[in-house]
């Protein structure tokens, strides 16, 4: 496990030519990890027939200021590792 | 647009049409597969299981803390599709309410739920409850107090909102209780 609850974390800026979870309004965006959720096969790879070895998903949390510039609430996504750097 | 009708489910049909051709598959044993699951996935479960964190503080904490578990108690599971699936219940308080979402697709805990609700899987919930949940909620006719917590189901876990007990249930058994729950208030769509 890379990261623990409370980690700071920016999400990747990418825009990958395959299958995704990392949806494009979560992208570029900081956030903090709530806990973790276990490991799972990054589903970019297994969209294209590969069989990856299964990486920590976290649990983040974004405020919707940083994600669309207003709002008072917070949006919780599930990320695999992969889409993760440390802030 | 529907699932029904999205391009995909046309490929669907079309693979589903070759494999039972060619004989790979029996088009019974698919149905089976399917009605078997179906049978037992409807909003009764999810009711059950807000019922009894209402009635059982101890239910409630180990709810919370792992979920796949704690339904066990009360002969309820997260498997039965192709996977089982973790599940994460995320509890209403009066400074958090919670809305469940899949933004990518229509993710949904149907063991718990039956069939998601066709609003629940259009492009216009999806796209605009992130963005605005207030909004989205008010179309409801619901205004929580509190901040809103929105949780996209974007990776393998599905999730379910505890609401809060209604005033003046005190004393209730737990069959009453759930019939006080609804559908929308396990997506977080209405209060209770």
């Amino acid at each position: 496990m890379r990261f623990s609850p409370g980690d700071r974390v920016r999400t990747r800026h990418t825009d990958p030519p395959h299958h995704t979870r990392l949806p494009r309004y979560a992208r570029g965006a900081a956030g903090t990890v709530l806990h973790d959720e276990g490991e799972h096969p990054l589903a970019d790879d297994r969209s294209r027939g590969m069989h990856p070895v299964p990486q920590p998903v976290y649990a983040v949390r974004f405020e919707a200021r940083e994600l669309f510039g207003a709002g008072e609430h917070t949006v919780t996504l599930s990320l695999w590792e992969d889409y993760l750097e440390p802030l | 647009m529907s699932h029904s009708d999205a391009s995909i489910a046309a490929r669907v049909r079309h693979v589903e049409a070759l494999l039972e051709e060619r004989g790979l598959v029996d088009a019974q044993e698919l149905d089976r597969a399917l009605e078997a699951f179906l049978a037992n996935a409807k909003p009764a479960n999810g009711k059950r299981i807000v019922a009894r964190a209402w009635a059982d503080t101890g239910f409630k904490a180990r709810l919370l803390e792992n979920a796949n578990t704690a339904i066990e108690e009360i002969g309820l599971s997260m498997g039965g599709g192709l996977q089982q699936q973790t599940l994460k219940v995320v509890e209403n308080t009066p400074e958090v309410h919670n809305v469940i979402v899949c933004t990518l697709c229509s993710c949904y805990p149907i063991a718990l739920l039956g069939p998601s609700p066709a609003w629940y899987k259009s492009p216009a919930y999806r796209s605009r409850v992130v963005r605005d949940p207030r909004g989205v909620l008010a179309e409801f006719g619901f205004d929580p107090e509190g901040e809103i917590a929105v949780w996209d189901a974007s990776a393998e876990t599905r999730y379910l909102v505890l609401p809060r007990r209604p005033a003046a249930t005190e004393g209730w058994d737990e069959q009453r209780l759930a019939e006080a729950v609804t559908r929308n208030g396990l997506i977080g769509t209405a209060p209770v």
